[in-house]
């Protein structure tokens, strides 16, 4: 498995531009504004432990991580982890497609 | 329940105010914004959310679950998503049963 990236990656800003020539009717600040709401809303639905789920793009969800006991990697003291959730993601069928059209 | 398109739309439209063909397509061009970025091969960074990363994996050998005939699984493009520290603190406090 090797990193491919040689290309800067598109940030949040630079989405909502490009969101924003799209929209061209809504102002650019109402474009920023619904972007920050989406992710908002996304973020909020995966707290409370519910799964998002986007057709063609994918869906996430929680996944649980068992108590464990780790150490301290100065004192070596050992610690006793609770368990957690992570957020998790599964692309969809349509992304895991096109992102792999050119390496069939 | 999964929050889906729909409901993200909704928002658009109540705490926005953007009417429903423009909450619809906002909404649709976010997430092919996304894509599209991807499909070409660079990386998405949502500050605060998370990054959506491109990774290559070469061939490995793989079996046809139903006939365990061995059959090499072909290199591929994959996308990986990885939690931003915000999203990963909001989520790890999360105490209820797995969705």
């Amino acid at each position: 498995m090797t990193d491919n990236n040689d290309k800067q990656p598109m940030t949040k800003s630079e989405l909502i531009d490009a969101l924003s020539m799209e929209q061209r009717h809504l102002a650019h600040k109402d474009v920023e504004l619904a972007v920050k709401t989406i992710l908002e809303q996304m973020s909020d639905a995966l707290a409370t432990g519910e799964r998002i789920e986007i057709r063609g793009f994918g869906s996430f969800s929680l996944h649980f991580r068992a108590p464990r006991t780790g150490r301290n990697p100065k004192s070596g003291d050992t610690v006793e982890l609770s368990g957690k959730h992570v957020p998790h993601f599964k692309p969809g069928k349509d992304l895991r497609e096109r992102v792999n059209k050119d390496f069939e | 329940m999964a929050l889906t398109k729909a409901e993200l739309a909704e928002s658009l439209y109540f705490e926005l105010g953007l009417n429903k063909r423009e909450a619809k397509d906002l909404v649709d061009q976010f997430f092919e914004g996304i894509r599209e970025c991807l499909e070409n091969g660079r990386d998405v960074k949502l500050s605060g959310f998370g990054n959506f990363t491109l990774r290559q994996k070469g061939e490995r050998p793989g079996r046809n679950p139903r006939t365990g005939e061995l059959i090499p699984i072909t290199p591929r493009r994959v996308v990986t998503f990885k939690p931003g520290q915000k999203l990963k603190l909001r989520v790890e406090s999360y105490g209820g049963d797995n969705p």
